[in-house]
């Protein structure tokens, strides 16, 4: 999976482990979004045909396309609703927290 | 000049698997978010990022949380497009010939505030992506009335009320006041139809000079609407004819979209929370307006 993880924050102690500039590296992600979220998504995996629409629609990147089947990094899903809305076949139903 | 017709099509089938907008803390159903990551996807690793004082920087740049898997740095409101210029032409003087800059800026950071940077840069012809993401207000400050804010809009600055109805000037026409610099390419775009969008990105990213791209981005907080329809009414404000898909290439314009009818305008505007006041004649207003344009467009870009 080509996305970037949760890394644990560490205060720095010493002069070198503070950021060159006013940003640590790119992708450095010391929190998940998780708590956002109210419903999840459920993929009904009969019924998707892979057409890719909600990957290409979820504001956040978390739909993984994974060997021919729709998963979601669960890290970073804020439950939009997007990918069930859009969803051509209705494969996939939020679902309550 | 690259010939335009051999770029290979980038979809969602081949587009890169890496994401270079993620984590990042936009609120749920983000219209803008999309149209930052799935740009960010064609443009590929190799991209100078440069954002303005708005959403996007706002909720990429959390310290020290960096959502941006690009080279990319906050520049001043009025400044992106002249920072950007700077950065296209140090990366120019590095030799460096595979990468791209790119702005991402808010409508208001695009039409009001940073507009003398952006003409300055299209006037030199800088190699410069500048992408306007267009929410219809400043939603990063809490919705205040920008220079694209169509008639009727409820916001902070233009409460609707017994006097007005809302905004009571209509949107500017951000995309012909960019296409009479005599642009390389300028096109609109809207995320309720992404293929167009990614289209128009990859078309972009192979011209050498400045291109500029007004995406029509939908905002749940600041419009009113459940998060889940967000692209729904991105697409719906096409199908009614309130945002028109064209391009601006070589002196040319032309209307990629040009449907005989158009679906309700009421449909579109009763989804929304910033509209709902609005009674028969401020609709028939957005509807004349809308109407007056078509018909300049139809006679002149077809």
């Amino acid at each position: 999976m080509d996305r970037p993880k949760k890394t644990e924050f560490k205060f720095p102690t010493h002069i070198d482990e503070y950021p060159t500039g006013p940003q640590y590296a790119a992708g450095y992600l010391p929190e998940t979004n998780a708590g956002w979220r109210s419903v999840r998504p459920v993929v009904d995996h009969d019924a998707c045909v892979y057409c890719l629409r909600c990957y290409l629609l979820c504001p956040d990147g978390t739909v993984v396309k994974d060997n021919g089947k729709i998963t979601f990094d669960m890290d970073y899903c804020k439950g939009c609703g997007v990918c069930a809305h859009e969803c051509p076949k209705d494969a996939i139903e939020m679902v309550k927290e | 000049m690259t010939n335009l017709v051999d770029i290979p099509k980038v979809n969602a089938k081949n587009m890169t698997e890496k994401e270079f907008f993620y984590g990042h803390k936009a609120c749920a159903g983000c219209g803008g978010s999309i149209a930052v990551r799935l740009a960010l996807k064609v443009l590929g690793e190799r991209t100078y990022t440069a954002l303005p004082a708005g959403c996007m920087s706002a909720v990429g740049f959390i310290y020290p949380q960096m959502a941006f898997n690009t080279n990319a740095i906050i520049t001043t409101f009025p400044g992106s497009a002249s920072m950007a210029s700077g950065i296209a032409v140090g990366a120019k003087a590095l030799g460096q010939k595979d990468v791209k800059t790119v702005v991402f800026a808010g409508d208001g950071g695009t039409a009001d505030i940073g507009f003398q940077a952006l003409s300055g840069m299209i006037d030199r012809n800088d190699d410069v992506l500048y992408i306007c993401y267009d929410n219809e207000a400043y939603m990063n400050t809490g919705i205040q009335k920008s220079g694209l804010t169509p008639y009727g809009t409820k916001t902070t600055t233009t409460p609707a009320g017994d006097n007005i109805p809302g905004t009571i000037t209509h949107k500017k026409n951000l995309f012909e006041i960019i296409a009479a610099h005599d642009i390389a390419y300028a096109a609109t775009a809207s995320i309720g139809y992404p293929q167009d969008f990614l289209n128009k990105v990859n078309k972009a990213k192979h011209i050498k000079g400045a291109t500029f791209i007004h995406v029509y981005a939908s905002c749940p907080t600041g419009w009113g609407t459940p998060t889940e329809t967000s692209v729904e009414i991105a697409k719906d404000a096409v199908d009614c004819g309130l945002i028109f898909l064209a391009e601006f290439e070589d002196g040319e314009y032309k209307l990629n979209r040009n449907p005989k009818q158009f679906a309700p305008v009421q449909d579109y505007l009763k989804k929304q929370g910033r509209f709902k006041h609005m009674s028969d004649a401020d609709m028939q207003c957005v509807i004349d307006n809308r109407d007056k344009k078509w018909s300049r467009m139809r006679k002149h870009w077809l």
